[in-house]
């Protein structure tokens, strides 16, 4: 139990300490085939000093909610990226939530953005939350799908029961899989505000999405913002290499195990990071209104890949 | 002159330019006699006559069948007023308000009166264009500023009632460094009820400053009214100072003036284009598109020495020369850009989302564009074929046989597919240019002034139609000088082309059209 406990402490560090870096190599990965020169890997950590040591600047209206919010957004994705199992697999934190639990975690920090977004009152704000509403509510019943077919294998709703059934089972395409990579894949670009669906780099207020909620933060509350945010990519990247490409994790009680998981860990991140940097360099964003197309294709790929496993794997 | 069946009694003051000094009841049924054949208003001001002759003046530059008509009236200085003329060309609306803000001159019985250019930084009764302002009294300290704010700006825009409507003030502060403007969007949910456009924010007193600047520093000045326009508004006005002081223009220097409107135009087509891209989040052809603006730029700036071409168009001629490695390097990087733009716009044409953002928004339809006087680019993308190098060409268009860009569905995509088939068109004017090009002499000595003489400049910008009129003192110093932006017509039909679009789509269609906020604000 008690190496369970360091183990928690060193994958929930881990993650924290890491997100940045995963953001870091998109960026770079994106600048890289846009013929640019990149920016350094480690300029994400530059950003989050630069934000933490500035004074921040808080709008008169501003309710406490405002200023609590980012605590809770950084809080709920920390939260999030210590039950996804990362490298190892017996975390004592994953019986306290199960995968639909953990839906529920991300939609606690997206409630607290929204809100927060509004509190001030200015319109960029308001228009932001309504459309990260519009699409989070078509994104998230499409995650319980994901989930529920993975669950439906494993026959549990439990991420490290889950993980443990899809590692250790023979090496096959699994068309139920399949369908839901695809799905989360779509989903997961929705979530994060990439592109197609949201531009993070945009600069033009009126387009945005995720960044028009957060136009009103600085300093402290940005930098846990844009860290909560790179702990959400971070997270939703582990979150798809363990159910989809879950070889390599350490197993239950396997100490030594875990260089090499570690090891195998970064290769997978490294390699889905440059996928995201070009998936997004190909593509443009979508018409506002068609991402309710593009979330309910993803939708109907999970329900897909759910009845699938009905009628053939069962 | 004749228009219609009447005869104008205008005299030709230019290839296909036309002078005339009217009665204001003349200037309206001239206005009429020019929108019955089709024809647009291109500018209208005001001037202070009453060093001259005691009244004010008002000034109209009408498109006709045969040209440009430049229409003058002058006006009682105890009670400068002319009949309303947005009623015939919508377009008059806000350059009639801007002459009251800058000059007191009022369209009589025009509907809309509030104020266009005038903010907070001049009073209501003050009026800096005219002769008796003097630029000094309207400065304030910096502490005065702190210890007695001016008052707030108060503006009537116009508001849309009923449930679920909601006004979002956007700028003119905006979150990328940008031009300052302010947009007022009426919305219900994402839907584009109306969009009211507020500008002003960069007013420098231009028009003023030219008042007893020499002729050359007011090329220099000319240039600068906008920068992505620079050799249309120098060609323009130096084209106005050698028609009113009657001085010829060696002919090498003419086909080089030509040949910097070009360079100008695939610059910013090529910036454009890329900027479009980078509006659907597509960051390839941002990059692309900008790798190749910045090849080029860097040719011009060792071919020429300056990027953006400043201050090459002077007065009597051009400032540089080009010589004949200069012109091999040109053509074959002309060449070589128009391969890749071709290529590129294979991209863009088979990208699917890219040709789904652009296809059906923004549309300008062309009867709305042809009567609310769209003019320039986003003119001939709705089908408003007019081409001041096509139709009326002045030296040395006139043996260049330009061929003009147009579409007819007026949305954003049509204004990228003009902009592709102007780059390439522009492409093959250079090297036609660089083929033909003339020897003789780069430069030659103005006429000197004896009178107070006039002459305008009629110039075919990337943007659209520059006009700069000029009239210049006995003393041989400019007296009153115009420049005028075609964003002055363009900005209205952004208002109009957004309704029922998304909310997001409006930077998309704002750039589409990439108007000037600095240009009809001076």
């Amino acid at each position: 139990m008690s190496t369970g406990i360091l183990l928690q402490l060193a994958q929930s560090l881990l993650a924290i300490l890491l997100a940045p870096l995963l953001m870091g190599w998109v960026n770079q990965c994106r600048a890289w085939l846009q013929g640019r020169s990149a920016p350094p890997i480690t300029q994400p950590y530059r950003t989050l000093r630069k934000l933490f040591h500035k004074d921040a600047v808080i709008a008169h209206n501003a309710s406490p909610l405002f200023r609590f919010a980012p605590y809770m957004i950084f809080a709920c994705m920390a939260l999030a990226a210590g039950i996804v199992p990362t490298i190892a697999n017996d975390l004592p934190f994953s019986p306290a939530a199960d995968v639909i639990a953990l839906v529920g975690i991300f939609a606690l920090a997206r409630v607290f953005l929204a809100l927060a977004a509004m509190d001030i009152g200015s319109p960029f704000g308001t228009l932001g939350a309504r459309r990260e509403m519009l699409v989070s509510f078509l994104a998230e019943p499409a995650l319980l799908m994901v989930f529920f077919t993975a669950s439906f294998i494993a026959q549990s709703t439990e991420l490290p029961v889950i993980v443990q059934t899809l590692a250790h089972r023979e090496f096959a395409i699994y068309p139920s899989i399949s369908f839901a990579a695809v799905a989360f894949w779509m989903i997961s670009v929705a979530e994060n505000a990439r592109i197609p669906v949201d531009n993070p780099s945009t600069h033009l207020e009126l387009t945005m999405i995720h960044e028009a909620m957060i136009l009103e933060y600085s300093a402290r509350h940005l930098a846990l913002i844009e860290w909560a945010v790179a702990l959400k990519l971070f997270t939703y990247s582990t979150l798809g290499i363990a159910l989809f490409l879950p070889w390599g994790i350490a197993p239950q009680g396997d100490i030594a195990a875990l260089p090499l998981a570690l090891l195998v860990m970064i290769a997978k991140l490294l390699l889905g990071g440059a996928a995201l940097a070009f998936l997004e360099t190909i593509s443009a964003k979508v018409r506002l209104f068609r991402a309710p197309e593009f979330l309910g294709t993803a939708f109907l790929l999970a329900v897909l890949g759910m009845l699938i496993h009905f009628l053939l794997e069962v | 002159m004749k228009i219609g069946d009447h005869d104008w009694n205008l005299d030709p003051l230019g290839k296909h330019i036309w002078r005339g000094r009217m009665e204001t009841g003349q200037l309206l049924a001239l206005a009429r006699a020019v929108k019955e054949e089709g024809g647009q208003l291109v500018a209208l001001w005001g001037s202070d006559d009453r060093h001259l002759d005691g009244s004010f003046g008002i000034h109209a530059a009408l498109l006709t069948s045969s040209g440009l008509a430049w229409a003058s009236c002058a006006l009682p200085a105890e009670a400068p007023t002319y009949p309303d003329l947005a009623h015939i060309f919508p377009q008059a609306d806000r350059m009639q308000r801007a002459t009251f803000d800058l000059l007191g001159i009022r369209a009589a019985d025009a509907v809309d009166d509030r104020k266009w250019l005038r903010h907070t930084a001049w009073a209501d009764n003050e009026f800096p264009l005219r002769k008796d302002f003097s630029p000094l009294s309207t400065l304030r300290s910096p502490l005065s500023t702190l210890n007695s704010p001016p008052p707030p700006d108060a503006y009537p825009f116009i508001r849309v009632e009923g449930d679920g409507v909601h006004e979002i003030p956007v700028g003119p502060i905006h979150a990328g460094t940008i031009e300052p403007g302010h947009f007022r969007f009426s919305i219900i949910g994402e839907r584009i009820l109306r969009l009211e456009e507020r500008m002003g924010y960069t007013h420098k007193g231009t028009e003023k400053r030219f008042e007893g600047m020499d002729l050359a520093t007011g090329a220099k000045l000319a240039g600068r009214v906008s920068g992505d326009t620079h050799s249309a508004y120098a060609w323009a006005y130096c084209a106005a100072v050698e028609m009113a002081t009657g001085s010829q223009v060696p002919e090498r220097a003419v086909w080089l003036r030509a040949l910097f409107l070009e360079i100008e135009r695939i610059a910013n087509h090529l910036g454009d284009l890329g900027y479009l891209g980078n509006d659907v989040a597509l960051s390839f052809g941002f990059v692309q598109f900008w790798r190749l603006k910045e090849d080029w730029l860097r040719l011009i700036a060792k071919l020429f020495g300056h990027r953006y071409l400043y201050d090459r168009i002077v007065p009597g001629g051009v400032a540089v020369d080009i010589g004949d490695g200069g012109r091999a390097e040109l053509a074959a990087e002309v060449g070589r850009i128009e391969a890749e733009v071709r290529s590129l716009k294979a991209i863009y044409d088979e990208h699917a989302t890219l040709q789904d953002r652009f296809a059906n928004t923004g549309i300008v339809k062309p009867d709305l564009a042809a009567r609310l006087g769209l003019t320039g680019l986003a003119g001939r993308a709705s089908a408003q074929a007019w081409d001041a190098r096509a139709q009326f060409p002045q030296a040395p268009y006139d043996r260049l046989d330009v061929s003009m860009a147009t579409q007819r569905s007026g949305d954003v995509l049509a204004r990228a597919e003009v902009r592709f088939a102007e780059v390439y068109e522009s492409a093959r004017l250079v090297r036609d240019i660089l083929e033909r090009l003339p020897a003789g002499e780069l430069h030659a000595p103005l006429a000197p002034v004896s009178a107070v003489c006039e002459g305008i400049g009629w110039v075919e910008s990337w943007r659209g139609e520059v006009v700069v009129a000029v009239r210049i003192g006995a003393d041989g110093r400019l007296d009153r000088v115009h420049p005028h932006d075609p964003s002055w017509q363009n900005w209205p039909l952004v208002e109009v082309g957004v309704l029922g679009n998304i909310v997001p789509d409006f930077p998309l269609i704002n750039k589409s059209f990439n108007l000037s906020y600095s240009g009809p604000d001076l």
